[in-house]
């Protein structure tokens, strides 16, 4: 079967930040492999590696900026990477159905069997994308799977998708299906040197809204932006100054207050 | 067209809190917009449900008769059925595990945008929702287009609707589909040999940690305070430590006398875990950390430095 990861270079705000607008400064942003998808390109490679997966395919929606990451995850066994990006794409916040356009024509493309995406990004925080493109391309899905095992002579996906309050739920999900992938569900692997060799070689095609037969108005989005702020602080903590040795001895009057250690 | 529909959620025979919260915010929104608010449930005991959802502000209930768990396919299909029905505009579903996992789909089906994760809104002409990103660091407004639309509210976020309302209950007769995703059971985890929600005091560490073999540190601090050690998400992502050990949404919900916080930035996923506790002691490098919005007492330094410190205080 054939497997397509979605995969996101994310933005991590430094702990000092300024906001320009609606946005962080850029100097202010680290780039990364979203952490929820780097455990769905581990799933989807260890299919590949259990001869359950014939081949893995990652798709982007980003710049070129964004091919370092995604030469990361080919480092790490992903055979190649399609990265979509369009001017018409730049500046705007994209909303869910637009991101669901874009990986929908990709989908068409390359017919896929399941596809596996991170739970969110860890930027936006959304936590839609995969669920509304299940829904779009017809494929059967699950949101937060924190166990899959998949069963391709019976065509069935059996998961666990992990609940609130330590409960997990056992669901059997019929293939094609898009799956939602939490952290924990395995041990990301680090690229091996030979890894990100290879992956020089391994091929991104980039596509724009033409490539996808696409427009401009197909991915116009339905949401802006309008303004971003640091949420005031609602602290009232008792900051403890001082060097590590007298905040830790005013620390520890407290906790004899309170009964601790006494 | 100015109506709400609020899902309620349950599990294994109860309705959860957040279906209360839901029903809040729907019921703001719906007086924002002029509309009425109706409530849908969907699958379990229906009739003693829409009882229990019968709270003030609630206008008309909507039972579909189901299985007994969350199957989403009915889930969608019986909300956008009745939204459809009903004339709804607005569809509003608590930010829950499974509330994303049909919602999406849901606004979809629609053909209406989605916005998850609210922590507040305004309603004007349009919808503009206040919600967070880069990892709590900023809040955002975002202004919707059109009148139409789906909305999850984070849990925590309204005082959950109280009271008894004078709601119309009607059977809802929705077809609903074959699905082809099937629960066949649940597990409880974090079993074991400890239950850190009996603990009086809670050291729990968190992503600061940096490695594995620092545990000792934290630990040797939990044996010196007689305290038990717990964890965030990422220690026990990382197998440093059992399931048993994790504080937060997707762990344990604990309430002790005390709980330090060591290198962990406060989450909300882990927030709504331990902010129950009668004092939270936060210790962090970064004084912007939401851990300190919560925090009684809070010392802005590196754990390795503070941490061996308190240990010989109390050695």
């Amino acid at each position: 079967m054939k497997v397509l990861v979605t995969v996101k270079e994310v933005a991590e705000a430094d702990d000092d930040f300024a906001i320009e607008g609606t946005e962080i400064v850029d100097s202010d942003l680290e780039y990364d492999l979203n952490e929820w998808d780097d455990y769905a390109v581990e799933a989807a490679v260890q299919l590949a590696e259990a001869g359950i997966a014939d081949e893995v395919v990652t798709v982007t929606v980003g710049p070129e900026r964004a091919d370092e990451t995604i030469r990361m995850a080919l480092a790490k066994g992903a055979d190649r990477a399609v990265r979509v990006w369009d001017e018409a794409l730049e500046g705007s916040f994209a909303d869910v159905a637009s991101k669901v356009d874009l990986f929908e024509a990709v989908v068409d493309e390359e017919e896929p069997d399941l596809v596996l995406g991170g739970v969110q990004a860890a930027d936006t925080g959304f936590g839609a994308t995969g669920v509304a493109l299940a829904e779009r391309i017809g494929f059967e899905h699950a949101a937060v799977v924190n166990r899959l095992d998949v069963d391709a002579d019976e065509g069935i996906a059996h998961v666990h998708r992990e609940l609130e309050g330590g409960v997990e739920e056992l669901t059997d999900v019929d293939l094609p299906a898009v799956l939602t992938v939490q952290t924990g569900l395995n041990e990301p692997r680090y690229a091996s040197l030979r890894g990100i060799r290879q992956a020089q070689r391994k091929e991104i095609a980039a596509k724009d809204l033409d490539d996808l037969g696409l427009t401009a108005a197909d991915v116009e989005s339905a949401l802006t932006i309008t303004e971003m702020y640091e949420p005031e602080s609602e602290s009232d903590a008792e900051i403890i100054e001082g060097d590590a040795g007298e905040s830790a001895g005013r620390l520890a009057e407290v906790l004899r207050d309170k009964g601790v250690g006494a | 067209m100015a109506d709400v529909l609020v899902a309620a959620e349950h599990r294994r025979g109860d309705l959860r809190d957040v279906t209360y919260e839901a029903i809040a915010a729907g019921r703001e929104l719906a007086d924002a917009r002029g509309g009425d608010l109706h409530v849908a449930v969907v699958g379990g005991d229906v009739d003693g449900f829409a009882e229990e959802l019968n709270r003030e502000g609630v206008d008309a209930i909507h039972a579909v008769d189901d299985g007994e768990e969350f199957d989403h396919n009915a889930y969608q299909a019986a909300v956008s059925t009745l939204a459809d029905r009903v004339d709804a505009g607005a569809v509003v579903l608590p930010n829950s595990v499974n509330g994303l996992d049909y919602a999406p789909a849901l606004a979809e089906a629609l053909g209406v945008p989605i916005v998850t994760d609210a922590v507040g809104f305004d309603y004007d002409d349009g919808l503009t929702v206040t919600r967070e990103m880069y990892g709590s660091k900023v809040e955002t407004t975002v202004d919707v287009a059109g009148d139409r639309f789906v909305l999850t509210v984070r849990g925590g976020e309204w005082p959950p609707a109280e009271g008894v309302g004078d709601a119309t209950v009607e059977t809802a007769e929705v077809d609903l589909p074959e699905s082809g995703a099937r629960v066949t059971g649940f597990e409880e985890v974090g079993g074991g040999d400890v239950d850190i929600a009996d603990a009086d005091v809670l050291v729990s560490v968190g992503r600061g940690i940096e490695e594995e073999e620092n545990l000792e540190l934290v630990e040797e601090l939990a044996d010196a305070l007689g305290a038990t050690l717990s964890a965030s998400r990422p220690i026990v992502d990382n197998g440093w430590l059992p399931k048993n050990r994790q504080v937060g949404q997707s762990g344990k919900v604990v309430t002790p006398d005390v709980y330090i916080a060591v290198g962990i930035s406060g989450a909300v996923q882990h927030v709504a875990g331990m902010k129950g506790s009668d004092t939270i002691i936060a210790i962090n490098t970064d004084p912007n950390a939401p851990i300190f919005d919560i925090a009684d007492y809070g010392i802005v330094g590196d754990l390795f430095d503070v941490v061996p410190e308190l240990i010989d205080e109390f050695a």
